[in-house]
């Protein structure tokens, strides 16, 4: 894991200072509400419907055991005994007084963390994909790369206040885990002929009303321009992006209505002025973060253990969890393994409370090397398992409610506070996934279905990436009242898409009827092995449109 | 200007008689000593060889392209770039060009909506000068300058990367 030299510290003990000042003179009335928003925004405070409420970053997805006790300790004592892991590694605490925030963010500080450019219109967290390092499917890890770029984004004079927020992902793995095609800049990383490391850079994606995946500016851009060209992306995007209108001052509009040609000649001609100069990144600075991020010291072990293939034969209940919450790991012998914050109706999805993180603590230092990984998909995950420790793990967890076996099906549900917090809601979106989560709740239902994402988002703005789940909900509201309107068709991934819409909006109450009959369709003209998003591809939306909306449809004939 | 913070040997003070001012297009130049011309202004009166190049300052909008004014950077005492709301972010990256580009030497002045919590940013970005918005105490503003600086990356102020100089050491 890296870990913060003087510099580092020292920054977010400044930033910590600052804040502190900047929370006194808006208390006092010295600083106005208008001038204050986007200070306390750069710092990750947003004001919810009842509270504030504070993001902390978890940069590229990776906490230690202590950061993670660090953010109980913050939950216990500051919020209410929980807090919600959200879709770009960052984790939110909702009841939080404003006072009181400076002394948290010192606590963070304390243990390597801060909540800077968690929110505002700036770079935010670069994320990437939670099994980074440790991925079988990994090219190579892209966590150096990411810290160099949280370095350089972090408190950049001339980036601070962009037409909008400005999100960065990146990925290399030969399956796309971090949704970077929804970023304003998605990276991926991968070797050239003679092994060299390159980047692909794809600008202008982005979800919100306008959902619109990015496109490829550049390709085989050597790393060592990663930050000249970043510097040559967002440069271009201050000077021009649209600030008249905050619907439409995402790099993604700036994108399209230069066209991606136009735009990306622009970016290329800006960066021929900076390309070669001193920002260049050096193999020095490249083996200093490199070095930080060093496999842990793994044991040489067997991949197959007599002791775990036993338990696998004797324990269909744990079987079933290996299959669906672990992943392959690099090291023979070694699994990586998801841990679910969705259980079904008891939390809402990404929830976790206090007592729990510090089971996890607990149990990374145990079991594995005391790292923690956070997913895009809001869960947890323990990065270094050995299988032989798989059935003590699982039983460990299975008491703190975090072993349910539904990662990547159904009842993974991705879900934004919606309107039981968030203050721009249109509805709320937690009982539709409980709701759902409810009505689907038997496991070997679930398992026959497959892999099946589902994402909820409870107004336009899109914080539940709905319209990149295979089945996506967006709740509207029309006159006061709350509907929910449902596509079909989305996936994150190398295979992006946006889903479409079936049809007319549904009431809450009539949503897990609609998933069940959507369901119906796809169990009827599913082929063997196929996951519900190609049933889609290959049918198209009119049969499920169909299968939806038959009933109503013969109402109305009948009454014609 | 009232008001005004300048870097002087790059510590930041007051500027109790700051000569500039800020003139309208309709407003006559002959009896003020140090205006600040709009850049449309500017631009008509070079081409016409009627501009006082020595005593004349240019203000730019956001929407101002810093190139166009490159050609008589050499003589420009002043440039006064504007912040039409403390959220707008263009000038930051207008000031960037200016200095790093085009290797603009004079007084960079931030004007319009210059606030303490964003002055080290400017200054970063290259701004000499900084008109504080009137309704606020300059005192108050000066403290701005000898808080928080630290970046990573490089600024017009640290023309080396935090990694150029940590390997350095
Ligand atoms: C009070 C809470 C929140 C507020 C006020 C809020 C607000 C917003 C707004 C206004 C946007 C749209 C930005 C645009 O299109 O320009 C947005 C996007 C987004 N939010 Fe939130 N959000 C909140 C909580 C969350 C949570 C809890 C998550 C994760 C579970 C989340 C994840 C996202 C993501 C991933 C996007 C990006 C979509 C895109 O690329 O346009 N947000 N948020
Ligand atoms: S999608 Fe809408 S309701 Fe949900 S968190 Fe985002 S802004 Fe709030």
């Amino acid at each position: 894991m890296y870990r913060y030299d003087e510099y580092d510290h020292a920054l977010v003990q400044a930033r910590v200072a600052q804040f502190r000042d900047q929370v006194a003179r808006r208390l006092s009335g010295e600083l106005s509400e208008e001038e204050f928003l986007p200070l306390r925004l750069q710092n990750g405070v947003y004001l919810q419907r009842h509270a504030y409420m504070l993001r902390v970053a978890i940069p590229y997805g990776t906490l230690s055991a202590n950061q993670l006790r660090a953010l109980a300790r913050i939950a216990e004592e500051f919020d209410r005994g929980y807090g919600h892991f959200t879709t770009r590694q960052n984790i939110q605490f909702n009841w939080i007084a404003l006072e009181r925030v400076p002394d948290i963010l010192q606590l963070l500080a304390d243990q390597e963390m801060h909540a800077i450019q968690t929110s505002g219109n700036c770079v935010r967290n670069i994320t990437t994909e939670a099994f980074a390092g440790v991925a079988s499917d990994e090219l190579i890890d892209p966590r150096p790369l990411a810290e160099i770029l949280r370095q350089w984004s972090t408190v950049n004079p001339e980036f601070l206040f962009l037409p909008r927020k400005f999100k960065i992902a990146i990925s290399s793995s030969e399956m796309d885990r971090a949704a970077i095609r929804a970023h304003d800049v998605g990276l991926y990383l991968y070797r050239g002929e003679n092994g060299e490391m390159l980047l692909r850079v794809m600008v202008g994606g982005g979800l919100g009303r306008t959902p619109i995946l990015n496109e490829t500016i550049r390709e085989a851009l050597p790393w060592q321009h990663l930050l000249t060209y970043v510097e040559a992306v967002l440069r271009v995007y201050n000077r021009y992006g649209r600030r008249d209108n905050k619907y439409k001052a995402r790099i993604k509009i700036l994108v399209k209505a230069l066209g991606v040609e136009a735009f990306a000649q622009e970016v290329e001609r800006e960066w021929e002025q900076i390309r070669d100069g001193v920002a260049e990144l050096t193999s020095e600075e490249y083996a200093r973060v490199a070095h930080e991020f060093q496999a842990p010291d793994y044991e040489r072990i067997d991949a197959i253990d007599p002791d775990f293939g036993a338990w696998l034969a004797r324990n269909p209940a744990f079987s079933v969890w290996v299959q669906n919450n672990t992943r392959a790991h690099k090291m023979p012998g070694y699994s990586s393994v998801i841990l679910s914050t969705k259980p079904g109706t008891s939390a809402p999805p990404g929830d976790v409370t206090a007592e729990q993180m510090r089971v996890v603590a607990d149990l990374a230092e145990k079991y594995g090397f005391g790292e923690i990984r956070v997913a895009h998909e809001q869960n947890l995950v323990l990065p270094d398992i050995r299988k032989r420790d798989l059935y003590a793990l699982w039983k460990a967890l299975r008491a703190q409610n975090l072993a349910t076996p539904n990662i990547g099906l159904l009842t993974d549900v991705i879900s934004c506070p919606g309107g039981d917090y968030c203050s721009l809601a249109s509805t709320r979106s937690l009982p539709v996934a409980k709701a759902i989560q409810q009505r689907f709740d038997n496991l070997d239902f679930l398992h026959d279905l497959g892999e099946l994402s589902l994402n909820i988002s409870g107004c336009v703005n899109a914080c539940g990436h709905h319209h990149i789940g295979n089945i996506g909900i967006l709740g509207v509201d029309k006159n006061g009242e709350e509907f929910f309107q449902i596509t079909i068709g989305g996936a994150q991934g190398k295979e992006s898409s946006i889903g479409k819409v079936i049809g007319p909006a549904f009431r809450a109450e009539e949503v897990p009827e609609a998933i069940d009959r959507l369901l119906s369709v796809y169990l009827s003209y599913r082929e063997v092995e196929e996951r519900f998003v190609d049933t889609v591809r290959r049918i198209g939306i009119a049969p499920f449109k169909e299968g939806v909306y038959q009933r109503e449809t013969a109402k109305v004939e009948a009454s014609a | 200007m009232n008001n005004t913070i300048g870097l002087i040997n790059g510590v930041a003070h007051v500027l109790p008689e700051d000569p500039w001012c800020l003139v309208d297009d309709d407003q006559p130049l002959d009896s003020i000593s140090s205006p600040i011309i709009s850049f449309a202004r500017w631009q008509s009166l070079r081409e016409k060889g009627d501009l006082d190049q020595l005593s004349c300052g240019v203000l730019l909008g956001p929407d101002d392209d810093p190139e166009t004014v490159a050609p008589g950077l050499d003589t420009l005492p002043l440039i006064a770039l504007e912040f039409p709301s403390f959220r707008d972010g263009r000038a930051y990256t207008q000031a960037n060009l200016l200095r790093t580009r085009y290797g603009y030497k004079g007084d960079l002045r931030a004007t319009g909506d210059v606030l303490r919590d964003q002055l080290g940013l400017m200054r970063h970005c290259g701004f000499s000068s900084f008109a504080v918005r009137e309704d606020k105490s300059v005192l108050e503003a000066l403290k701005g300058l000898f808080g928080f600086d630290m970046i990573y990356a490089r600024s017009v102020t640290n023309p080396e990367p935090l990694f150029r100089r940590r390997s350095a050491k």
